[in-house]
């Protein structure tokens, strides 16, 4: 209420410059961003429309378009995203719930090594499957001690299940942040009284707890959908013959085969998802009001 | 509480780590024993060197190193000017101007990383701006990645921040440049050192794009990684990636700290 009565009073900041306009400032950065986002963004889009040198055409989008490949691999992004994004929902709103109302010492650790986990590269988990539950992983050597094989049982890293494992581990923590800072903001006098009159924890959690909740999935889900859908380095490390994803498209058409075009046409499919997406969630966020973010 | 007793929240507890180590903690655990690992033909290493960490800094990695941290550093330092910059910009138009400025700022976190990637590719390799093949097209894509994180972070801190403290000051004769200066950028300080903390972060561990854009002079690490884990090599690879994680791990505590004392003062 202060600050709004000193608004009034106080001649405002900007009202004392007089030279330059309050958009001038803004150019700089804009002009930067143009140059190094949208020249290259706009050269996706005529790379695919116009190939190397060419008039403009959708003959580029019609051959990638109706190829196998690409079919193939939309299907699977959209599956293993989808999937993940499942994975992350279930997963975080157990490992949150507990950490947020079973409090153990300790648990804000737990909170630390979350946020940590957001900074790691995702290819380290990949590369943990291999040593985990790879041909020559520690799972298989152990499966094999105790079931007297010298077969490698468990073969689930190099298919689609594989992937879609690592990214739940490594995109949980993106769901588990905004379900926290939700949680935090519960009153907990609300569980304390439904707990007294004797309502079951189950109870407690589906009719106080998840409800509550429902903003934060709705943001970490859209959220973790979207990054799981560009997911790249995940696939790349796991590298499984028949996993191929619309970012492992873009890059083997344009790196190992030099085919830019192509990569292109891909790009521009996968840019279009991802940007769908983006503005998916950004709504959600705004519908749930604005409950804190991960990074945005 | 949600469990009344406590056999209840024993169970839950139980249920918490059973999830927790294997999927979070087992996988970190196996990169560090992998690091160290002599040779694997069991559950665990059967003995431990320290030769793959030693050839990790010494060799060819110790210049893939050196390559990361330049980009982070670079990019970091480029991305949090830029996304400081942008953000007090933004914050000065009025709202619909305001909106428009913001999404075309944030757009960044919305393109995969790989077709950031391309796209440089296909637009640097030509004139008028011939950068395919130089140490730049990589810096390039780092600071477009980060940048939109630099920009989230600081406008997030500048909305948290009251109006009136910037108000006062320029009622007293601040000018705008002093009142920036000696006001808003002491006020914000905590959100520019998280800031920079994940830029560097995320450019450290950038693939999508490096891998798209980098010439064989500027190898970063992940790239290096990668190299090394397709030729076979998993315990070098695994002995980069703990190294990578140190140095992040180790610019964030530090970055932490800075930003504790910071939000003292």
């Amino acid at each position: 209420m202060s600050s709004a009565a000193l608004s009034i009073d106080v001649p405002r900041a900007e009202a004392r410059e007089r030279g330059a306009p309050r958009w001038a400032w803004v150019i700089l950065p804009l002009l930067v961003l143009v140059v190094i986002f949208f020249y290259p963004l706009f050269f996706i889009v005529k790379q695919s429309l116009a190939g190397d040198a060419g008039p403009l055409t959708l003959a580029h989008y019609a051959t990638v378009l109706s190829s196998g490949v690409f079919k193939a691999a939309l299907g699977r992004t959209v599956e293993i995203a989808a999937l993940s994004t499942v994975g992350c929902l279930v997963l975080g709103f157990v490992l949150a719930l507990i950490v947020a109302f079973v409090p153990f010492p300790g648990s804000r650790v737990i909170g630390g090594f979350i946020d940590t986990i957001l900074a790691f590269p995702s290819f380290l988990i990949a590369l943990s499957f291999t040593f985990l539950y790879g041909s020559a992983g520690a799972f298989n050597f152990l499966l094999m001690d105790l079931l007297h094989t010298t077969e490698p049982p468990i073969d689930f890293v190099y298919t689609k299940w594989g992937v879609i494992l690592a990214e739940v581990t490594f995109y949980t923590p993106f769901v588990m942040r905004p379900l926290l800072a939700a949680f935090s903001q519960l009153d907990n006098a609300l569980i304390e009284v439904a707990s007294s009159l004797g309502a079951r924890p189950l109870r407690i959690i589906r009719q106080i707890i998840f409800p509550e909740a429902v903003p934060a999935l709705l943001a970490g889900g859209s959220l973790c959908l979207l990054l799981t859908l560009n997911e790249f380095g995940i696939v790349l490390f796991i590298g499984a013959k028949g996993v191929i994803t619309l970012p492992m498209v873009i890059y083997g058409k344009a790196i190992q085969e030099f085919d830019y075009t192509a990569g292109c046409v891909v790009a521009v499919v996968n840019i279009a998802l991802s940007i769908a997406l983006y503005s998916l969630y950004r709504f959600v966020l705004a519908r749930s009001g604005g409950g804190r973010a991960v990074f945005v | 509480m949600l469990f009344s007793s406590r056999l209840g929240r024993c169970i839950a507890w139980v249920v918490f780590f059973a999830l927790f180590l294997p999927v979070f903690g087992l996988p970190l655990f196996m990169v560090g024993a992998a690091s160290v690992a002599g040779q694997w033909n069991g559950v665990l290493p059967s003995h431990l060197t320290t030769q793959h960490l030693a050839d990790a800094v010494q060799k060819r990695a110790g210049e893939e190193l050196v390559t990361s941290l330049v980009t982070g550093l670079v990019a970091s330092v480029v991305a949090l000017t830029l996304g400081t910059w942008a953000a007090l910009a933004v914050r000065r138009l009025r709202r619909r101007g305001r909106r428009i400025a913001g999404t075309l700022f944030m757009l960044p976190i919305a393109v995969p990383s790989v077709s950031v990637g391309l796209g440089l590719l296909v637009a640097f390799s030509r004139p008028p701006l011939l950068l395919n093949g130089t140490p730049y097209i990589v810096l390039i894509a780092h600071v477009v990645l980060v940048t939109a994180f630099a920009y989230g972070s600081v406008s997030a801190g500048l909305a948290r921040l009251p109006a009136h403290y910037e108000q006062v000051a320029a009622s007293l004769g601040g000018r705008p440049g002093y009142v920036l200066r000696r006001v808003t950028l002491p006020l914000i300080t905590p959100s520019l050192v998280a800031a920079a903390g994940l830029c560097f972060a995320l450019s450290m561990g950038e693939l999508g794009a490096t891998i798209m854009v980098y010439p064989p002079d500027w190898v970063t690490l992940p790239v290096g990684i990668f190299a090394l884990t397709d030729r076979g090599s998993v315990f070098d690879g695994a002995a980069l990636t703990v190294l990578l994680l140190g140095v992040t791990i180790a610019v964030l505590l530090v970055v932490s700290r800075i930003r504790t004392r910071a939000s003292f003062r």
